[in-house]
């Protein structure tokens, strides 16, 4: 006979309210778990981000363009290795409820000094080749079932019109963080289309990419940049591609913290829950802790049985929760992939729900055991019979 | 041949307190009990017959005076030492049995020896003597609630005596069982007493229970006495 073996069996003796709150531990844990996953997830992509590319855009605001007569004068700064740009293209693909990112790109740097999104080479070729095709991410040409040949069209927001586009690379990513929800095409056949209408974005691109020779000289090839546009008509702002995002994010910054404080009220309630389960257990075997303590046994080995009760219940219904959160992460993946290009539960996320579940347990059964270890053995055998 | 003392209770003093009120419980208590002795603690409700019980097995504390058991001034222990002392020295026998439910008969009267260095074997051979000598050699993979009342106490007397200990204390260990199981059960412990030597000291409401002890005590309003006369 094992004292552990004894936390075991007490922890099923009272089956039904055992279960309930195994379950109500795993039901936390698994919206604990998607709950930092998405925070993870919002912030991917400055984890993703490399240390070696700076990005460049208008002082004032990203709304604002900057001219592509910008590129030369920048890849002439010492420590540039390649420049390439893009523009937030904003375009629709049937309506506004089937959203995804789409970018006007110069391809070949663009793709270059994207090592991370791999294309076939022929495909590759194509899309070099032809200037009215693009590239989809693989998990987007899923969702609609496009194929390499399809014409794509999408309907412009900031460039009224329909735009037609001929699919002829899908992409995949490299690692497993990678999105894999976004299409780019030529940023020339853009340009061109919006000459014929005389808009203001003739000439302009929304953003540069740098690449950088060493990432430790970051600083200095940003402030050269911004320094070499400064009194013109469009100032730059350039910062590191993880400060760029991470702007982005800031942006948001209040959902996070929401979903964070939602998180830990979460596990403050299943707390309580695990808390009230372990009180009402003492309780009723306040009788038996005190028939321990006269054969001998002391507060240490009380508070074990204590412990080791609320430790085992919670951890079961952690190992539960941390079970379902992969195929739950899934399901959410599919239905919010618009929102959520990369919906991967991270390593860290485990530690945390281990972490949470641990504190939970402990916490929980600090006032049982306190309670247990400090009543007179005399007044606990008398609530026994 | 000469007995030593085995409980020697000097100037025993024991009150509780009722919000502002002070019960004195126990007043002035002194007792000699000799090793192998079998005395009976008798009284009325509340006349601290228990409480005298828990003071001399180590499970409360007096309010003054000495408890000398085995030589040892039980008084003067700390929680931990006293926690040591009683897992050693004192063997436990309750009105309710008072065994652990998810716990089979083997393991309950195992659970003493999983405080002391003892192997997974010596452990197992020592609780197979002891539900031996209680007869019930055939129960032991029974769970409490699987026995009779008769057998659990004696389950209870099986664990009371697993470490060998110096005294027995029993708190009305027939005072739940019907006629034919407390006559087992006190005949038990009368042969405890003959035939392994144990000090056993019994509270008891049954004169009958009372009658199986040499010395019968009566403790009334907190002082103790020679008990004048028992009608049995």
């Amino acid at each position: 006979m094992h004292i552990l073996k004894l936390i075991f069996k007490n922890s099923f003796r009272h089956k039904l309210r055992s279960s309930l709150t195994i379950l109500g531990v795993a039901i936390a844990i698994l919206a604990f778990g998607l709950l930092r996953t998405v925070i993870s997830t919002w912030y991917l992509g400055v984890e993703t981000a490399s240390a070696s590319r700076l990005v460049t855009r208008n002082a004032v605001s990203l709304v604002f363009p900057l001219p592509l007569s910008y590129k030369e004068r920048i890849r002439q700064i010492e420590g540039v290795k390649s420049v390439s740009y893009g523009t937030w293209f904003g375009g629709l693909y049937i309506d506004e409820k089937h959203f995804f990112a789409n970018y006007a790109v110069e391809p070949k740097t663009y793709l270059g000094m994207y090592p991370e999104l791999t294309l076939l080479p022929d495909q590759k070729a194509a899309f070099f080749r032809d200037r009215k095709s693009a590239v989809a991410g693989l998990k987007l040409a899923e969702r609609y079932g496009w194929k390499i040949g399809d014409i794509i069209t999408l309907k412009g927001t900031i460039f009224p019109g329909t735009w037609d586009f001929v699919l002829h690379g899908i992409y995949k990513g490299r690692d497993q963080n990678v999105d894999e929800t976004a299409f780019f095409f030529h940023w020339e056949y853009l340009n061109e289309a919006v000459k014929k209408v005389s808009h203001s974005w003739v000439d302009q691109v929304g953003w540069y990419m740098i690449e950088i020779t060493d990432p430790n000289l970051a600083a200095d090839v940003s402030l050269k940049i911004d320094q070499n546009f400064k009194n013109s008509l469009a100032e730059t702002l350039t910062e590191t591609e993880k400060a760029f995002t991470l702007s982005f994010i800031s942006m948001t910054e209040a959902i996070v913290i929401a979903i964070q404080l939602v998180s830990f009220v979460i596990i403050f309630i299943i707390m309580a829950v695990v808390a009230n389960t372990m009180a009402m257990t003492a309780r009723e075997r306040i009788g038996e802790y005190a028939i321990f303590k006269t054969l001998g046994f002391g507060g240490f080995h009380v508070a074990g049985l204590i412990f080791g009760e609320s430790l085992f219940i919670t951890m079961l219904g952690s190992v539960l929760g941390i079970v379902l959160t992969f195929p739950a992460a899934k399901i959410f993946s599919k239905a919010l992939s618009a929102y959520f290009p990369v919906f991967n539960v991270e390593t860290e996320t485990i530690y945390m729900d281990v972490g949470a579940s641990l504190i939970v347990a402990c916490v929980a059964a600090i006032f049982p055991t306190w309670r247990a270890i400090n009543i007179r053995i005399a007044d606990g055998l008398r609530r026994i019979g | 041949m000469d007995r030593f003392t085995i409980v020697e209770i000097r100037h025993l003093n024991k009150s509780y307190r009722r919000g502002n009120q002070i019960l004195p419980v126990l007043t002035g208590i002194s007792l000699d009990i000799e090793e192998g002795e079998f005395l009976t603690l008798m009284g009325p409700s509340g006349s601290g017959k228990t409480t005298l019980l828990n003071l001399i097995a180590g499970i409360d504390k007096a309010d003054s005076g000495t408890i000398k058991v085995g030589g040892i001034d039980i008084t003067s222990l700390s929680e931990t030492e006293l926690a040591q002392w009683r897992a050693l020295n004192v063997g436990f026998i309750f009105q309710f049995y008072n065994l652990i439910p998810v716990l089979t008969a083997f393991q309950n009267v195992e659970l003493p020896l999983l405080l002391t260095g003892l192997s997974k074997k010596e452990r197992r051979a020592h609780v197979e003597t002891a539900l031996r000598i209680v007869n019930l050699s055939d129960r032991m993979d029974h769970y409490p609630g699987q026995l009779s009342g008769g057998q659990q106490q004696r389950v209870a007397i099986a664990r009371a005596i697993i470490t060998d200990p110096a005294i027995l204390v029993a708190d009305e260990p027939t005072g739940d069982l019907d006629r034919i199981s407390a006559i087992d059960v006190l005949e038990l412990m009368e042969r405890l007493n003959r035939e392994l030597g144990k000090t056993i000291i019994m509270v008891t409401h049954d004169p009958r229970a009372a009658k199986k002890a040499r010395i019968i005590m009566h403790l009334d309003k907190g002082v103790l006495n020679a008990h004048p006369q028992i009608d049995f």
